[in-house]
């Protein structure tokens, strides 16, 4: 079997001592978290060692002796070899590393047998004097891998993927490299032991490079405490108006679950509450949702701030109104033209004229009316977009969703036209798939779900059939304006979705996970990757750990905050169908076919 | 450590490069030929000559640096996602299995497979195109039933050596498989 150690990079040059540690149960490795250096009481380390294994929560050990001997120490080795006595372990690692030589020396003694252990010890280690080689024969039989890892990363990273909650105990233990993380991750306390104080120990460990800015990191902490407080008090009155009865009738209910200014409102609520609640944040996944909500937040406003000051300076908003209303005028007479095309003969197509003019007439009736209704707005439309200006202090997602609601309000006319198209063309398609069976004598049985042979009388037969050829030859001037306004509306869809899309990519986007990525990539890793460091004969073999860090993409994947969305989709081809046989299709997503 | 000539299933030679850093660790490296100088003159030519072709009957000179950034875009994207210059698999016994890739712009994806996780390291056949190679993977254990293979990582996916080399490759790690177990 090979014994892994699993060694601190900082710990190199550290003067010999004591080597402080966590055997891990079941997978014959050890980690090296510190080095207590000599002089010391071993009392005082005992004392030190059970302090700290209180605090951490980490089984703390000895694990063996560490000896890199200088001017004037000498004889120090069998003085360390003493101390196995002193501090009774199952196994004695024994490290020694030779001045000018990178490679260590490791040597294991074992509680049980321990006299002859080390007098076999004791042996070799004159036979190594005697020939001035390292290695005994000791080495052949229990052999020795020393990891070396960089403590501050792999105490600050994190494994992926990230363990949900408390561990099961029936299912298997964490893997071998998950139990070394999380045993330097628990041991933090073992590094406040600072290399200057003057303590009864010394040790070396990581520490800290300086603690200057955490004045600064202490003081936003205590201010965000009464700050949480009021965000959580505005929330209560906030979700006390959301819950007054007039909100809960048809109308009002059903319009703010319908605009998208609402959804956002509801989505920004939840995340205040989120963010605002007193309990810190516990484990990984809960914290980094928190930093994630709280960026994109802070960006989003900032984003907003920018758009507002945009809109304000110059006089921007006035001629913003001052170009929407010729637009939508021009809108208007476009459309007007198109239905007048259509009226005539579309591309060469000979319609049913007397249809043709129905349909014609009936929708220039429509775009009168809504122009009227536009230029009887016109006066007010600088001040509602001057009010609406104001919403991008909220966030720009709130300003693009209040413009996707009003590009809704703004095009109302082509969402009519598209729904009348939509209805005649639907009744058709419908009337001709029931008279279609008629005609081949069939019917639709509505009790057991099925089409049935039925017997018609001739007078059926002969109504059912000539109406089907009335509809057979009508349905050409239904489907091509069925066509030009669905055309239209898939425009309008194609933008809000485009909106939507935004506004989604803004409040779900992962940013501080993305940030801590690309700038402490070892913070999320991925898992681990060795490389073989310089090896001397006569040494155990050394391997370098390094963090590798997560992908980009499976950051964003892991994440990203859950928005409407992550849910699946309608698929094209649903959508096709649906456009086919005329059935209505929203920007938003019906409750019903969510539960689908 | 020692180079040996193979070939990959195209018959395009590769090294094998083994090093044995202890009796329980060693290392393989695949390395493949390097981008011919001649390719990459032809398909540079190819595609200048078809937009000086273009330019010619249009007269349009936007044609013409949009080849040049083609081409420059295709080569840094050619070396930096599809080019693999040399792979490698790391085996240290009871710790796991390390492979590597790294591309001829230096980018290099590494995974490591825990000891705990590996079933064992096989050789499989696979249909390839119209033939059917062989190539060496990794079996990972299922964690909850200890008899079941959860998931296969081929190893060598680019370079793709012939059985000669993968049989070489399979004793040395089975040997350390063996020692660990």
């Amino acid at each position: 079997m090979v014994l892994k150690v699993f060694f601190p990079q900082c710990c190199n040059r550290a003067d010999s001592g004591l080597l402080v540690g966590r055997w891990i149960t079941g997978h014959d490795s050890a980690v090296v978290l510190a080095v207590i250096h000599y002089p010391f009481i071993p009392g005082q380390v005992k004392r030190y060692i059970q302090q700290m294994q209180a605090q951490s929560g980490v089984e703390l050990s000895v694990l063996g002796s560490w000896s890199l001997p200088k001017e004037g120490q000498e004889g120090m080795e069998s003085f360390l070899r003493d101390l196995s006595t002193i501090f009774p372990q199952e196994r004695w690692l024994q490290i020694s590393r030779e001045i000018g030589k990178t490679g260590f020396i490791c040597e294991i003694m074992s509680q049980n047998g321990k006299k002859v252990q080390q007098e076999a010890k004791n042996k070799s280690v004159e036979e190594e004097k005697d020939t001035g080689l390292g290695d005994g024969e000791k080495e052949d039989e229990e052999k020795v891998i020393f990891v070396h890892y960089e403590q501050r990363k792999v105490m600050l990273s994190q494994l992926h993927p990230t363990e949900t909650g408390d561990h099961d105990p029936k299912s298997e233990p964490p893997s071998e490299l998950r139990q070394m993380f999380q045993t330097v991750a628990q041991s933090k306390p073992l590094f406040f032991l600072d290399k200057y104080d003057d303590g009864p120990l010394k040790s070396t460990h990581w520490q800290s490079e300086g603690r200057e800015a955490s004045i600064i990191v202490e003081l936003l902490k205590q201010a965000t405490v009464p700050l949480c407080l009021l965000v959580t008090w505005l929330l209560s009155i906030w979700t006390w108006i959301c819950n007054i009865k007039i909100f809960s009738f048809w109308p009002l209910h059903f319009l703010s679950s319908k605009l998208s200014t609402c959804v956002q409102l509801s989505y920004r609520t939840e995340h205040m509450r989120i963010l605002s609640s007193p309990k810190p944040a516990v484990g990984h996944t809960q914290f980094m949702r928190k930093a994630n909500i709280l960026v994109s937040f802070l960006v989003d406003v900032a984003l907003g701030i920018l758009l507002m000051s945009w809109l304000y300076r110059d006089n921007h908003v006035s001629v913003l109104a001052n170009t929407l209303v010729p637009v939508a005028d021009h809108v208007a007479k476009e459309l007007e033209e198109l239905l007048q095309w259509l009226m005539g003969a579309p591309a060469g197509l000979k319609m049913n004229r007397a249809l043709d003019q129905v349909l014609g007439r009936f929708f220039l009736y429509h775009i009168h009316l809504w122009i009227s209704y536009i230029h009887l707005m016109s006066p007010f439309i600088e001040g509602i977009l001057w009010y609406g200006g104001l919403s991008a202090c909220l966030g720009l997602t709130f300003a693009l969703s209040l413009l996707s609601d009003m590009v809704a309000l703004l095009t109302f006319h082509i969402y009519c036209f598209y729904v009348y198209g939509a209805r005649l063309y639907c009744l058709k398609i419908y009337g001709l798939s029931s008279l279609w069976r008629l005609f081949r004598g069939k019917k639709w049985n509505v009790l057991r779900q099925r089409v049935d042979s039925c017997s018609y009388d001739l007078d059926q037969l002969f109504i059912g059939t000539l109406l089907f050829t009335i509809l057979l030859f009508l349905l050409p001037t239904t489907a091509l304006y069925y066509l030009v306004f669905t055309l239209l509306r898939l425009v309008v869809v194609l933008f809000q979705g485009i909106l939507h899309l935004s506004v989604d990519f803004i409040n779900s986007f992962p940013l501080f996970a993305l940030g801590l990525r690309i700038c402490r990539p070892y913070r999320l890793a991925e898992g681990v990757k060795f490389s073989v460091l310089c090896e001397e004969p006569g040494t155990a073999l050394h391997l370098l750990m390094e963090i590798n860090p997560l992908k980009g993409s499976t950051v964003v994947q892991t994440y990203r905050t859950p928005t409407y969305s992550c849910y699946p989709r309608d698929s094209w081809a649903a959508l096709i169908k649906k456009l086919f046989v005329g059935e209505l299709i929203y920007p938003w997503r019906h409750k019903t076919t969510k539960t689908d | 450590m020692e180079d040996e000539a193979f070939t990959d299933i195209s018959g395009k030679p590769i090294t094998l490069d083994c090093q044995n850093h202890s009796s329980f660790c060693r290392e393989f490296t695949v390395s493949s030929p390097k981008v011919s100088i001649g390719k990459v003159m032809v398909y540079t030519c190819a595609v200048w000559l078809f937009a000086y072709a273009v330019f010619f009957f249009t007269q349009i000179t936007a044609v013409l640096s949009g080849a040049i950034l083609i081409t420059l875009v295709g080569m840094m994207f050619h070396i930096h996602f599809v080019k693999v210059d040399h792979e490698s698999l790391l085996v240290i016994g009871s710790l796991g299995i390390q492979v590597s890739s790294s591309y001829a712009s230096g980018r290099e994806i590494t995974t490591f497979i825990e000891m705990s996780k590996i079933k064992d390291i096989i050789i499989n056949e696979a249909i390839y195109m119209h033939q059917i190679i062989y190539y060496l993977c990794v079996l990972l254990k299922d964690p909850s039933e200890p008899n079941a293979v959860s998931s296969v990582v081929p190893l060598f996916q680019s370079s793709k050596p012939r059985l000669n080399c993968l049989v070489k490759v399979y004793k040395s790690c089975q040997e350390i498989l063996s020692k660990s177990q």
